[in-house]
């Protein structure tokens, strides 16, 4: 999901930037507050931010033929709310850009758009969803990470059909050959994303219930405090 | 024993790409074909075929100077990341097992 250094016209990067700095500086203060008022739950911040570094360093193999990247961001928005990972994932794409020359300066707004941003909220809104139809615990968290991962891609591939529409079939024709690049290769990622965000969450509800249920990802009742 | 069938699930999903995809021989000008690109490369060339003209106005402030370097900055980022997780689950499991054990004395 990393658009290259340079590979978006200065008038989209512009944009890109200023639609996601409003959620980096609301995401800040909402991780700060809630720092202060909660210090036990330092902890599990870490283990979001800890949580993307890992995924988003494992190039994985797809059925396409070519390899990318999961984001990680699902756990850490159901855990902390979809704002919180937008400083998050800033950290991260600006280590990967600084050092890895994996995306870029000019680029870093359109990346936190895709991965911090449309990501984390659509996990987030995935997963309550999920509750109010009451899914499995299992089920609700895979589908809100799975799918998050998913729309991540999915926003990187609009991003850049919008930079470079297509000279004959215009944005939907470009659309379709990003997508083709991008979405299609997420989807054994996405799976695996899901399963491995089950993993943590399976750990968190043994040893951090009281934690989690606080934060109201789970009810009174599905845990023992 | 849950959580070794989800680990055993993702371990099956990378690997069957690589049994999937085979390399196929090299074309009619003898270049070696490919395989498992990184899908952000793939999007760049897709750039520059849809609009050829397209040329990057900003190039990256300082790049991996090889490979091997960039390898290394990669496994950095996630051993960070995977220590600190570890980490947790460390102190969390060693503290339930504290707190159960003065939970039976008492």
């Amino acid at each position: 999901m990393h658009i290259m250094e340079g590979f978006l016209p200065a008038k989209h990067a512009i944009g890109w930037g200023v639609a996601s700095a409003p959620f980096v500086g609301y995401g800040l203060y909402t991780v700060k507050k809630r720092i202060e008022e909660k210090p036990e739950q330092r902890m599990l911040l870490g283990v979001a931010t800890a949580f993307t570094l890992v995924l988003s360093a494992l190039k994985m193999p797809s059925v396409t033929g070519s390899c990318s990247h999961p984001t990680g961001t699902g756990l850490g928005a159901i855990l902390f709310g979809p704002a919180a990972m937008a400083p998050i994932g800033l950290v991260v794409l600006l280590f990967q850009a600084l050092l890895l020359a994996h995306g870029g300066l000019t680029t870093l707004g359109a990346n936190i758009f895709s991965m911090a941003i449309v990501g984390p909220f659509a996990s987030f809104a995935i997963y309550r969803l999920a509750r109010m139809v009451k899914l499995p615990f299992g089920g609700c968290i895979f589908l809100a990470a799975a799918l998050g991962d998913l729309l991540t891609y999915v926003t990187t591939s609009v991003q850049l059909a919008l930079a470079f529409p297509d000279p004959a079939g215009g944005f939907a024709a470009s659309f379709a050959k990003f997508a083709g690049i991008f979405a299609v290769t997420q989807v054994p990622l996405a799976i695996s994303e899901g399963l491995l965000t089950v993993v943590v969450f399976n750990a968190l509800k043994r040893f951090n219930p009281a934690e989690l249920q606080d934060m109201k990802v789970v009810s009174a009742q599905e845990v023992q405090v | 024993m849950k959580n070794i069938i989800l680990l055993i699930g993702v371990v099956v999903l990378m690997a069957f790409p690589l049994w999937l995809v085979q390399k196929t021989a090299p074309g009619p000008d003898g270049k070696e074909v490919e395989i498992f690109k990184g899908a952000d490369d793939q999007a760049k060339e897709m750039i520059s075929k849809v609009q050829p003209g397209y040329q990057p106005w900003f190039k990256p402030i300082m790049e991996p100077p090889s490979g091997e370097v960039e390898t290394c900055l990669f496994a950095f980022q996630a051993a960070l990341g995977a220590g600190f997780v570890g980490y947790w689950l460390g102190t969390a499991r060693t503290r339930a097992k504290c707190e159960n054990t003065t939970k039976k004395a008492a």
